[in-house]
């Protein structure tokens, strides 16, 4: 466990954490920025170069401010209405330390664990546009489909309906 | 086979197509129903004369004719029960003899019941009951005289109860039936025993038949309990439903009461033809009567046990009505009397002499008896309705050819000598009982019979013709004038005239010297020999006989003609002589009242036991197993109710309350469904895991 | 850094995103807590592609080229329905949104 490795993994956490234990809902928001912003990083650290700025942009850049125009379109009621502690807290808590032993319990239990370590692969974009473009073009139409049709849908939905006055 | 052997069915069948007919006719067409009736036993009468005369020409040469002619009737099991009828003399004679009586008859009727609203059902009865005697006579199989004996006693009861109306009627008709009933079963069980026996029911089948020598001689020897024959046994059977249709002592009983049937019905049934089936079933199984062991081996006829059975009760039965008959006062009750007598006399006839000599004096018999009845018919049809002897009187001077006839029936009754047939044929008697082997009493039994016959004869007579007339002594039942008795319509009186001249010469084909009907019915040579008056007592037995008649018409003479009855209320003379004696002829010997005390109180006992029994034994069998049923039902019912259906419910219930329970987990929220998600998520990494692992 | 380690802070955030999207009310905070989720799926793909047999494949990249993309998609259809609801129901609250209970 190297160092930029554990501090890059204790700002995802943080920011995980915080993102879910904010009052203000603009709070968690940013919150959640930043633990997009220690993925990215680790994915950089891992030599996914690609992924990682996809990441900071897609993740960072459209999810995190689409959210916070969601909230401000949202925003009818103060936040402080909500109560502090959720009714059902103790039986959410026992199902998510139940699924994280689980999780973790798989993990070492499995042979994966003592691999061995590998060299860092060296990976281009052309590579990335090269296997999009030739093995993957399916997937990436279909992406471009689904893409299209989120786009669509998500205008219909949101559009203000007239006529239903 | 000849054409009228082969079509001698024709004779009774066409009586009872004639009935079946007159049954869907309307009341109103009488024409349409007395001709069909008339026309009928017409025609059966001609094709008995040429029946007649077929077997006449067949015997006259002194051989025995005897044709046949069979069918197969019922199947049992895997044998055939055959049925036939035959013809030999008897069937011929018996045939032409009912025939041509039923035709006179038939013709009176028309007058006698003009004025009767159920004419048409009448003729309709009177045909069937013609067709279903003729069955009897031409029989050759025991079942099928049997089925058509029952057949006559069914129509008697019918025409007895014609006027079902009158309790006393319908009484009477069950009484008729009940008591030839009795008779019946014992005859019954002398048939079933028979046919077990011999294997047939057949009289003849060219030798196979049962009462032919064969089948006799095995009869003869097999014993049964008491050391008697088996032929013996059987022939008292049969002769005891002979001597229930032929009113012999102890069943005579329904014979007098039968009389509230119309007077035609008397003369026809009850004079004639039924009573006479009796007679005539004796004649029929005569060799089974008369089988013993020397007659199958050697020829010659002896005294058998039932033929000694058959003359005793004969004897007793001729004395026994004779003399009841002296003290009634119903024209009609004295003449059944008579008629109860005279069968008597048949089968004392049957018993002593043979088949021919009971035969002859059954013929003659007949007609004047028929004649006699008509005759009173007539009286009383001519006196509105009465049939009290006490209430008639000088009916000579309005009524001159029903007196002459009826006089002549009278004598041919008493036996008259010479001129009447009656005569002859008591005589046959007489001289049969004269040389009876075993015993002389029949025969003085049958001398004092033919006194107490010419004197209650000459009695009735007396009261009924001669004298003043008291019909209207007590008007207190009538319309308030005078009745004045008229003669009956020559539709009426044409038979009694045709009859009378019948009983008088019927006589001269049986006389000793020329006895053409023995002869035929025996199969012998007819001749004619004035020397057989010499024979063994012929003479003296006649002029015994005709010593009692004459004493019987003087004392009848003396004691009612001689000074005329002029009052209808005054007791008989007998009565004032005897009166203890005269009660308790007058009263029948009280038989009727020994019945009713012991028979028909037994008979009462133990129909109310069956009732009883019906009720609450087999009714509450029934009962319980319906209350066992219906038990069985309401467990259904409540196992249905409380198990099925509660189980169900209770299912049902279940089902609901599951779900009520389930369907919170539908909270609507999707945090709730979220958790959800997750717990199936470790179980199912925990599945995995463990499932690969293992 | 082995892989294990990678795995383990994978489930980490797993169970932090549903964490929150169990316990917060706010419907938007749930979907946030389902972004967090996907991204720890991510991070799992990446850390396997690093680590695998065959990096030269390109597998694990690509899945999570796809796998941002359609989170994308996603997020924008969420969101805008979440926008449509709260016109109706005139709140966020997940707990009044109960319509569908039965």
């Amino acid at each position: 466990m190297t160092l930029p490795f554990l501090i890059l993994a204790a700002l995802t956490i943080a920011g995980a954490v915080a993102a879910m234990s904010f009052r203000n809902l603009v709070h968690c928001v940013l919150a959640l920025t930043l633990a997009f912003a220690g993925l990215a990083g680790i994915y950089l650290l891992l030599g996914a170069q690609f992924v990682g700025l996809a990441q900071v942009l897609v993740y960072i850049g459209a999810i995190a401010i689409l959210t916070v125009f969601a909230i401000l379109l949202t925003r009818g009621t103060e936040p402080g209405d909500f109560p502090d502690t959720p009714a059902s807290w103790r039986l959410s808590s026992v199902i998510v330390v139940a699924v994280f032993g689980v999780i973790v319990w798989a993990i070492r239990g499995s042979s994966l664990s003592h691999r061995a370590l590998t060299p860092k692969p060296q990976v281009s974009v052309k590579q990335i546009g090269e296997a999009l473009m030739g093995q993957y073009v399916l997937a990436l139409e279909v992406i471009g489909l689904l893409l299209t049709a989120a786009l669509i849908g998500a205008v219909i939905i949101a559009m203000y309906d007239r006529q239903a006055k | 086979m000849s054409w009228i052997v082969q079509n001698l069915w024709l004779i009774p069948v066409l009586p009872v197509v004639a009935a079946g007919l007159t049954a869907i006719a309307p009341q109103r067409k009488r024409v349409y129903a007395c001709s069909l009736a008339i026309g009928s036993m017409v025609l059966s009468f001609l094709l008995s004369a040429v029946a007649l005369v077929h077997v006449f020409g067949l015997t006259g040469g002194g051989t025995e004719s005897r044709e046949l002619f069979k069918f197969r009737g019922f199947q049992l099991g895997s044998e055939w029960l055959q049925l036939g009828w035959v013809l030999d003399p008897l069937t011929a004679v018996m045939l032409a003899m009912v025939t041509f009586v039923g035709t006179l008859i038939f013709i009176y009727s028309v007058g006698y019941m003009a004025h009767d609203e159920n004419f048409t059902r009448f003729f309709c009865f009177l045909s069937l009951f013609a067709g279903a005697m003729l069955g009897v006579v031409i029989s050759n199989s025991l079942l099928l005289l049997f089925m058509c004996w029952e057949l006559v006693g069914l129509t008697s009861y019918l025409l007895i109860g014609f006027w079902y109306h009158k309790p006393s009627a319908a009484a009477a008709a069950k009484k008729a039936f009940i008591t030839t009933r009795i008779g019946d079963m014992a005859f019954l069980i002398g048939m079933v025993w028979l046919y077990a026996q011999s294997g047939t029911l057949l009289f003849y089948n060219g030798g196979a038949g049962c009462m032919e020598h064969s089948a006799l001689a095995a009869m003869v020897v097999q014993t049964t309990s008491f050391g008697m024959a088996v032929s013996t046994a059987i022939a008292v059977l049969i002769f005891c439903g002979a001597a229930g249709k032929s009113g012999q002592v102890p069943l005579h009983v329904w014979l007098p009461d039968a009389m509230e049937g119309p007077t035609p019905v008397s003369a026809l049934i009850h004079a004639a033809t039924m009573v006479a089936a009796g007679v005539f079933l004796v004649a029929r199984v005569y060799p089974l009567m008369s089988a013993s062991p020397l007659l199958l081996s050697s020829g010659l006829v002896a005294p058998t046990t039932a033929l000694k059975v058959v003359t005793w009760i004969g004897a007793i039965t001729a004395i026994f009505a004779a003399s009841i008959a002296v003290a009634q006062d119903d024209i009609k009750r004295i003449l059944a009397y008579s008629t109860v007598s005279q069968l008597g006399y048949m089968m004392l006839g049957l018993g002593v002499g043979g088949v021919a000599v009971g035969m002859f004096h059954l013929i003659t018999h007949a007609f004047f008896k028929a004649l006699l009845f008509m005759g009173a018919g007539s009286v009383i049809h001519g006196c509105h309705e009465e049939q009290d002897v006490r209430r008639m009187g000088g009916l000579r001077k309005w009524m001159p050819v029903t007196f002459a006839t009826y006089a002549v029936g009278t004598l041919a009754l008493c036996g008259f000598p010479l001129l009447f047939s009656g005569f002859w044929s008591k005589d046959d008697i007489l001289h049969a009982a004269h040389g009876w082997s075993v015993s002389q009493i029949p025969f003085y039994l049958g001398l004092l019979g033919a006194l107490l016959t010419a004197f209650y004869m000459t009695r009735q007579v007396f009261y009924v013709f001669f004298g003043e007339s008291r019909l209207n002594a007590h008007d207190s039942t009538h319309s308030g004038h005078d009745i004045v008795p008229h003669e009956s319509p020559s539709v009426m009186t044409t038979p009694l005239v045709v009859l009378a001249a019948c009983s008088v010469l019927l006589g001269f084909i049986g006389t000793p010297a020329w006895h053409v009907f023995h002869a035929f019915v025996s199969g012998e040579r007819i001749s004619v020999d004035f020397g057989r008056f010499g024979e063994n007592g012929i003479l003296p037995v006649m002029l015994a006989s005709t010593v009692m008649v004459f004493l019987g018409l003087g004392l009848g003479w003396w004691l009612y003609g001689r000074k005329p009855i002029v009052n209808a209320d005054a007791p008989d003379v007998l009565a004032t002589i005897q009166p203890q004696m005269f009660r308790v002829l007058q009263n029948k010997f009280y038989i009727d009242e020994l019945y009713e005390a012991t028979i028909i109180r037994w008979n009462e006992f133990a129909a109310n036991m069956s009732a009883w029994l019906d009720q609450y034994i087999w009714a509450g069998g029934v009962k319980s197993v319906s209350l066992a049923v219906i038990g069985l039902a309401w467990f259904n019912r409540t196992v249905d109710a409380k198990v099925v259906n509660a189980g169900f419910d209770a299912g049902c219930e279940g089902a609901s309350w599951g779900a009520r329970i389930l369907s919170h987990l539908q909270t609507g929220r999707v945090q709730a469904y979220l958790r959800v998600i997750g717990i199936a998520l470790v179980v199912f990494v925990l599945f995995l895991v463990w499932g690969s692992k293992g | 850094m082995t892989l294990t380690s990678y795995l383990v802070l994978s489930a980490l955030l797993f169970s932090v995103g549903l964490a929150g999207a169990l316990t917060r009310k706010n419907a938007i905070l749930v979907l946030v807590g389902i972004e967090l989720m996907l991204n720890a799926a991510n991070l799992n793909f990446i850390a396997f592609w690093r680590y695998g047999p065959n990096p030269e494949l390109l597998t694990g990249i690509l899945f999570t080229i796809f796998s941002i993309g359609v989170a994308a998609a996603e997020a924008a259809v969420g969101l805008a329905m979440i926008i449509a609801i709260y016109r109706h129901y005139k709140t966020t609250n997940l707990d009044h949104i109960d319509s569908m209970k039965g």
